[in-house]
């Protein structure tokens, strides 16, 4: 049985590597006494896949996590059930049946949203209101955004600008735009001051960072990116209901892309009446 | 949200941060200004190992569960964050509330291996606490030490208020209520140091002075205060089944090097083997019941999630209701996809059995531990292991379809000659050839075997505490005549010999059986920049070497003596239970190459009876079937 679960990362948290919130999830389930499906041989381990792994430090209010439920005993109360053998700052935040016949989280993963903020006592131009607005605009004014992309095997140049799907200063444009209300992040605003949101393409084949948009921007103003400065958050994931096999949207595809979040993607409809609920912290 | 004690800057630029954060599953939290009393439990190792010990497991729950106590943790941050933390005066910090550990009443160290000495030092000096007791005054907090090396614990004296003799479950309590009443009469710290001394089990070392002959053997060793006693009694959990044990164990982020549920079946054990301190130390045996450790094993595992559990215990085979136990987990555990570990155990129908159903035979290895190459030999340090049934057990795994062996020998043991140390190569061989009366069909391969030797440390409470110690340039030469050895055997390809450092060792041989007049040494070690010494990458032998030669320390005094029979040990003052005429006795029993039955084929009145508990009181004839070996 399919499922999907969304979930938060925050705190302390943020220093927990992804291999390890897999272990994490692993030794959680066994706690809450929910019985994943296994793979075969002599040392099975539970079949689980997350969306994108979040890097070390930033923080997320919309993890995926793909699981096969090995009966629907778990179902019912699943997320407070889970929750209740949890720490404070990786929540469920939802729980999602899929059809059986839908990909995983990782496979259809299109575009994420982010929002970038500037920690306290850290100074950063995006923090000037009119500085920032017009940094954006004449970042999108451009042809083309090259960034130096660095991987464990090679660096190269890319070009961005296609994959920016949205980035502005405003909470309420960004939400007109993806047609979500995110209600108030799990950040500290007086930790962590907003100053950019931003969806940018993701997934296997083309991943964009937020951290590289920050990068394009700081080279644009004349500044020394200071990656210590910014806390990022991502905020929301997507699949793209119109994406063809191999190819990734930009900005100028053809046909427009059609995002919808993975909570929403793939979910088996008799499954309604355990509708996504946001539970309260215990 | 938790607040911690670490910028996001550091926590971003230091391997591994969530060594550093806390907040593991299970961590008690409380509100350190409730708590009457504050303690820090430390291992004085990197988190990954100080989490894995079962030890502060136990006392960690047990504190906590008084509500008038908050326990905490620490250990000793690893060599980027130390370096941070002395260039921007960052204060040590306890992982569960994040606050400094000197504002704590009492620091706890765990003395586990004689190379954290070091590690010791460092945790007390990132805390801002003075390194000697002497210098501490009443805004510091009292520091323990306990654990196995606490049962010598002269060489770091000087850094220590209290010593915690023998097992954590006895008396902790006793000393956190003498704490309370001290505290509310607003006397100086040496008065508490004087209600602690007449704890039954707890060292004071300031109140005891040391007096030395001329050739600089320990001549007198008394207490300067009426308090203190003449001897430290050790403590003894007399009930393993009535006693504190955790239901929720503490899960870490990050992998540890015990990363599972730990099952402590049996403390101590009857085997005797003279180089053994854990089997000197822990007498008498004490198995727990086995509806305990079915009943702790279940919500252990529902409580941590953990996929593995192992069983741990000196000896595991001599477990009586082992079988039971084992099968059990299996028909219970095994379906939900939990692993069962089962280290220390001898190889024979049953485990072999058993092993076959919890490992893939194909990737594991058996162990076996001759300790010695030769029958000679096995006899001199007591361990009823013999040729032939290692040699059975080779074959029966072969026959299973294992092809890797693991086997661990000691160097340097008391009377060993040339053919000795041959003997481990030889052994090595046979066990190789075994494998090859398997017929062709029936084998997986080639046969894998990785013999290692480490180098004998002779260490107080054993029979071999008179003894010598091989001196590093011994060692080598013996490790060299091995390796030749091992290249000249029929199947040399098929073995892989490994060597344990022979300078580590031989520091380890000089704090294990050392003096109060070492303090000096570590200390200066200690400030020329060592620490993690038990990590080869970090060791530091020269700086080491300086610091013997700056204080005036012949490390071959401690080292190459054969000791007097009549000689006053710094060890002394505590009394184990196990005589020293017990100890001597099977020394001159070690020379005669004579072997001495275990404790339950034959009691040989060792003196751990005094404690009424364990073995010692089993029903006679019940353990006659464990007498043959």
């Amino acid at each position: 049985m399919k499922a999907r679960i969304k979930f938060s990362k925050t705190g302390s948290m943020r220093f927990i590597g992804h291999l390890d919130v897999m272990r994490y999830f692993q030794k959680a389930f066994r706690r809450a006494d929910i019985a994943l499906s296994c793979s075969q041989g002599f040392s099975p381990h539970q079949l689980m896949s997350f969306a994108s792994p979040l890097g070390i430090g930033l923080s997320s209010d919309a993890e995926y996590l793909d699981i096969v439920l090995e009966d629907g005993e778990s179902v019912d109360g699943f997320v407070p059930r889970l929750n209740a053998v949890m720490n404070d700052e990786i929540r469920v935040k939802g729980f999602t049946l899929l059809e059986e016949s839908s990909k995983t989280s990782m496979a259809v993963l299109a575009a994420c949203d982010y929002l970038v903020t500037v920690k306290k006592g850290k100074d950063s131009f995006l923090l000037d209101i009119p500085g920032r607005r017009e940094a954006v605009k004449e970042l999108l004014a451009q042809d083309s955004i090259e960034i130096c992309k660095k991987t464990k095997r090679s660096e190269k140049i890319v070009d961005i600008r296609e994959n920016i799907y949205q980035i502005t200063d405003s909470l309420q444009e960004f939400e007109a735009f993806t047609g979500i209300s995110y209600g108030t992040a799990a950040l500290d605003p007086v930790e962590y001051s907003p100053v950019l949101y931003m969806q940018l393409t993701a997934g296997s084949v083309v991943n964009i960072k937020p951290e590289l948009v920050i990068e394009a921007l700081c080279r644009q103003a004349g500044e020394e990116y200071g990656w210590l400065s910014y806390q990022i958050h991502r905020m929301e994931m997507y699949a793209d209901m119109d994406a063809v096999k191999g190819e990734v949207h930009t900005m100028s595809s053809a046909t427009p892309c059609r995002l919808v979040p993975l909570s929403e993607y793939g979910r088996n409809e008799d499954f309604l009446r355990h509708k996504e609920t946001v539970p309260k912290k215990n | 949200m938790r607040k911690l004690a670490l910028s996001d800057e550091i926590l971003l630029s230091v391997e591994k941060p969530a060594r550093y954060i806390g907040g593991e599953i299970n961590m008690v939290e409380k509100d350190p200004l409730k708590a009457e009393i504050r303690f820090c439990m430390c291992f004085p190792d990197v988190y990954e190992i100080g989490m894995s010990h079962l030890g502060i497991q136990i006392l960690y729950d047990m504190l906590n569960l008084r509500e008038d106590i908050y326990c905490e943790r620490v250990y000793s941050p690893w060599v980027d964050l130390d370096k941070i933390m002395r260039e921007q005066d960052i204060p040590l910090f306890a992982l569960e509330s994040q606050q400094p550990v000197r504002d704590f009443d009492f620091l706890g160290i765990t003395l586990q291996y004689e190379m954290c000495y070091t590690n010791i030092l460092q945790v007390l000096d990132l805390s801002g606490i003075p390194l000697r007791a002497a210098d501490r005054t009443e805004a510091d907090p009292f520091v323990i030490g306990g654990g196995p090396c606490a049962y010598n614990p002269e060489p770091i004296a000087d850094f220590f208020d209290i010593f915690y003799i023998g097992e954590g479950e006895t008396v902790y309590f006793d000393l956190m209520d003498a704490y309370k009443e001290w505290k509310n009469t607003g006397k100086d710290r040496t008065s508490f140091l004087k209600m602690a001394a007449q704890i039954p089990g707890m060292y004071v070392p300031q109140f005891y002075q040391a007096e030395y002959n001329e050739d600089g053997t320990l001549a007198a060793f008394y207490p300067t205060v009426e308090e203190a006693p003449d001897k430290v009694q050790k403590q003894v959990q007399r009930d393993m089944s009535d006693t504190f044990y955790p239901k929720k164990p503490l899960v870490p982020y990050i992998k540890v090097t015990q990363d599972r549920v730990v099952l402590e079946i049996q403390r101590g054990c009857i085997r005797g083997c003279r180089f053994c301190q854990a089997g000197m130390i822990y007498r008498p045996i004490r198995p727990r019941d086995l509806e305990f450790l079915k009943e702790r094993a279940r919500e252990m595992l529902r409580s941590t999630g953990h996929d593995e559990i192992t069983l741990s215990s000196l000896s595991s085979s001599d477990y009586r209701e082992l079988q039971e136990l084992v099968y059990w987990l299996i028909d219970e555990f095994q379906g939900k996809g939990v692993n069962i570990a089962l280290p220390s155990l001898r190889i024979d129908a049953f485990a072999l059995d058993v092993m076959s159903k919890v490992q893939d035979v194909r990737k594991s290895s058996l162990t076996f531990a001759p300790e010695a190459g030769s029958q000679r030999m096995r006899d001199v340090i007591n361990k009823g292991l013999t040729e032939e049934v290692i040699l059975k057990g080779a074959k029966d795994a072969f026959d299973g379809g294992w092809n890797r062996v693991k086997l661990y020998f000691m160097m340097g043991l008391p009377g060993e000659e040339w053919e000795d140390i041959e003997a481990i190569a030889v052994l090595s061989d046979k066990i190789a050839r075994e494998y090859y009366t398997v017929p062709k069909e029936k084998r997986n391969g080639r046969v894998n075997i990785v013999t290692s030797t480490s180098i004998f440390v002779p260490k107080p409470f054993t029979p071999f505490q008179w003894s010598p110690m091989v001196s590093k340039e011994e060692a080598e030469q013996k490790r060299y005549f091995l390796l030749d050895k091992v290249k000249s055997q029929l199947n040399a390809k098929s073995i892989k010999y490994n060597c344990h450092d022979a300078e580590v060792s031989e520091l380890e041989g000089v704090f294990a059986r050392g003096d109060r007049r070492l303090c000096d040494v570590i200390l200066q070690a200690y400030q020329n920049g060592c620490i993690y010494d038990a990590w080869t990458e970090h060791f530091q032998y020269g700086i080491w070497e300086q610091a013997f030669r700056d204080n005036g320390v012949d490390m071959d005094f401690y080292l190459k003596r054969e000791r007097g029979e009549d000689e006053l040990f710094p060890w002394d003052f505590i009394d184990i239970g196990v005589a020293k005429q017990f100890l001597l006795a099977e020394y001159h029993r070690a020379k005669e190459e004579k072997t001495t039955p275990n404790c339950r084929a034959g009691c040989a009145g060792c003196g751990a009876l005094k404690f009424q508990c364990g073995v010692c009181v089993e029903e006679r004839g019940a353990g006659l079937d464990e007498g043959e070996d």
